[in-house]
């Protein structure tokens, strides 16, 4: 009797085997969907930058419908466990895996070098293999058309700019900001602020407070919250936001536009190409031309003719006639960095730590 | 802008932010001052500003949401209570877990206390109403010292609650008592003192303050939820404690100094001069004070003794039968 249950035992578990390894087969079917990590330094619920990054992967998501199933990682720190976490993510399955901060990137570049059948995309930052991209979008041209309605809604003509580190990325979109302003009236200054934080409401609101206990009666920002805005707008200032529609969040058509980001626009074709096995390895910077980023519908505050100006300036960038560090530059000391009729290459933007004429501060 | 403007405007921007410093900072040296080290501050200011934002965004009572930023933060520091007095726990490790949880349990309620149309999300919420400065005619006009009479009602209240603090802890008889729980808790026993009673009152009353504080800048500084909003300010509290030598007057100094120190580099900032202080500094620049008063505290204790200690029993648990 006990030997004819345990022979029934054995045939039990010998058939879930076959069972098992049939369910395992159909996964690796031709029409089973594509797996996507995405790694995310912050919750996508912080409104800020991740958040951005979260409404890319969800129209990526849309467009491939079941081609895709996305497997996302949230507030990952950029350490060692960074590592762990695509492994486990590559465990799962994934083929190609998406992470949305600058120093994930090292990080990233030794488990591509362990899994060479995979697929790597980095955000914002410079290394890559065969395997791997970089990407990034040209903010800086938003930045520039949000400083030409700064500078045209500020009676002052003081600006102020509440920024986090002074990496390249941040200098150079201050810098675009300011050529901006002063491209409509060559008299403002833009104020600089350090928090050395992307992410602290206090440090962020009393950096806007300071400045516009000074006079500043605009407020732009590199933060990843609204506080800057916030503390602007309740004194009856204006704000410029950052990432996502501030004038939606906060409500107050003080906020008169905010540069934004578009990433479903690399997204999508990053995951075709892995669809369709043409993927390759790139360092790619894209701008207007490619719609990675755009400016939020302008606040009814904002003049028609500036509007006007505005877009006129945002189709020559668009049509490649002209780019914001394109002729004479001069940096805030007064010293020529660069001649009339040379335009800046990508290099220089990329590793940009000086100021141009017209801003307040030091790097 | 003269410079008179320039410090009256600095004091502004130091009392606002050092409000909410100062709320969990008079709360944590009642706590310490019966010898319970409670290392969960960040979690509970955080717990606090998120009750205090959920209840004002859901109801629109701001008062109401003061009470129930105190109610967690005391329900929070009743669990740390628990377990260092009652389970005796190392406190340092449990004050750690305190932490954690709070700001764990703040950040996963945060993304779900929100309306629908936002996904559940508090984030980029908005509330009807929030504690705004209320000038006094003529006092608010006066430089510099007009910068105290044109704030919150939130730091209004501190005017007599840190007076008051300080007070009770050394000019009455309960006060009294408080110091010997955390100076000798076995004498104190002896003279029949319920040392667990004291102990759980104000380590209870201590966490209500740090809810407090966190709700000063959900309902009233930075109107708004965001995860991690605190951002340290539980830890700058802890040294803030030490700087204040556990002496609940003196919690003004520290807040003036802490605050003044950030908000200084920002108007220097603004107004375009050279940097006196390189802006890193700004970070680390509570722990480095924090740093140079301990070791001020020890030297003037060894000239004078105890006058600037800290409680004796700080950190250790007690129960009656101990040997």
């Amino acid at each position: 009797m006990k030997k004819s249950i345990v022979l029934l035992l054995i045939m039990l578990l010998a058939t879930s085997f076959v069972f098992a390894q049939g369910a395992k087969e159909a996964t690796v079917s031709a029409d089973a969907p594509l797996k996507v990590g995405v790694i995310y330094i912050s919750p996508p619920g912080d409104m800020g930058y991740s958040y951005m990054h979260d409404q890319g992967t969800i129209a990526m998501e849309e467009h491939f419908g079941d081609k895709v199933e996305v497997i996302r990682m949230e507030g990952i720190p950029e350490n060692e466990s960074s590592e762990r976490v695509m492994e486990n993510l590559i465990d799962e399955g994934c083929k190609i895996i998406f992470a949305n901060s600058y120093n994930y990137q090292q990080y990233m570049l030794n488990v591509a070098e362990r899994y060479p059948d995979v697929y790597f995309e980095h955000c914002s930052g410079y290394l890559s293999a065969d395997n791997m991209s970089n990407y990034f979008g040209r903010m800086y041209q938003m930045r520039y058309l949000s400083g030409i309605i700064a500078a045209e809604m500020s009676s002052s003509g003081k600006i102020g700019f509440v920024g986090a580190y002074n990496t390249p990325e941040v200098v150079r979109g201050i810098n675009a900001f300011t050529l901006g302003a002063r491209a409509v009236n060559p008299d403002a200054t833009v104020t600089v602020v350090w928090t050395n934080t992307w992410f602290d409401p206090s440090l962020e609101r009393q950096g806007s407070v300071a400045l516009l206990d000074q006079g500043c009666d605009v407020i732009a920002q590199h933060q990843d919250t609204t506080e800057p805005a916030k503390a602007a707008i309740e004194r009856g200032k204006y704000a410029i936001g950052y990432n996502a529609d501030f004038r939606k969040i906060v409500g107050d058509d003080h906020v008169l536009v905010s540069p934004m980001w578009n990433w479903g626009n690399y997204m999508i074709p990053a995951v075709q190409s892995a669809l369709d096995g043409t993927w390759e390895s790139q360092s790619y910077w894209g701008g207007l031309e490619d719609e990675m980023i755009h400016l939020s519908p302008l606040s009814p505050l904002v003049p028609e003719a500036v509007a006007d100006e505005v877009m006129s300036v945002q189709d020559k960038i668009h049509d490649g006639e002209w780019d914001v560090f394109w002729g004479e530059l001069k940096d805030n000391t007064g010293s020529l960095r660069q001649n009339t009729g040379e335009k800046m290459n990508d290099e220089a933007m990329l590793t940009m730590d000086w100021f141009v004429e017209g801003v307040v501060g030091s790097v | 802008m003269n410079m008179l403007d320039f410090i009256t405007k600095l004091l502004a921007a130091t009392l606002a932010m050092g409000t909410s410093l100062a709320y969990a900072t008079v709360g944590e040296v009642y706590t310490q001052k019966t010898g319970i080290l409670n290392l969960g501050m960040e979690g509970i200011m955080l717990m606090g500003a998120l009750a205090g934002f959920s209840t004002a965004f859901n109801t629109g009572n701001l008062y109401l949401a003061l009470m129930m930023a105190m109610l967690v933060g005391g329900f929070f520091s009743l669990i740390h209570a628990f377990l260092c007095i009652t389970m005796r726990a190392n406190q340092v490790p449990a004050g750690l877990a305190i932490t954690m949880f709070g700001t764990g349990l703040a950040n996963f309620l945060g993304e779900r206390l929100g309306p629908a149309s936002n996904g559940y999300n508090l984030t980029g919420m908005n509330i009807p109403d929030k504690f705004s400065n209320i000038a006094i005619p003529f006092l608010s006009d006066i430089p510099i010292i007009g910068a105290l009479f044109d704030v919150s009602l939130l730091t209004y209240a501190l005017y007599i609650l840190i007076p008051f603090a300080w007070f009770f802890m050394y000019k009455t008889k309960h006060g009294m008592v408080v110091r010997a729980v955390g100076e000798n808790p076995r004498t104190a026993a002896s003279m029949g003192i319920s040392v667990t009673r004291i102990r759980y009152v104000y380590t209870v009353i201590g966490g209500m303050l740090a809810g407090l504080g966190g709700a000063c800048l959900s309902l009233s500084f930075t109107p708004s939820w965001n995860e991690g909003m605190t951002s340290g300010k539980g830890w700058i509290v802890i040294a803030l404690v030490i700087f204040s030598t556990w002496n609940p007057g003196r919690v003004v100094i520290g807040t003036l100094v802490f605050g003044g120190i950030t908000s200084l580099q920002f108007s220097l900032q603004a107004a375009g001069l050279k940097m006196v202080i390189p802006s890193q500094f700004l970070g680390f620049s509570p722990y480095l004070i924090t740093l140079v008063a301990l070791a001020a505290m020890t030297i003037i204790n060894q000239k004078k003794r105890g006058s600037f200690a800290s409680p004796s029993a700080l950190g250790t648990s007690f129960a009656i039968d101990d040997k």
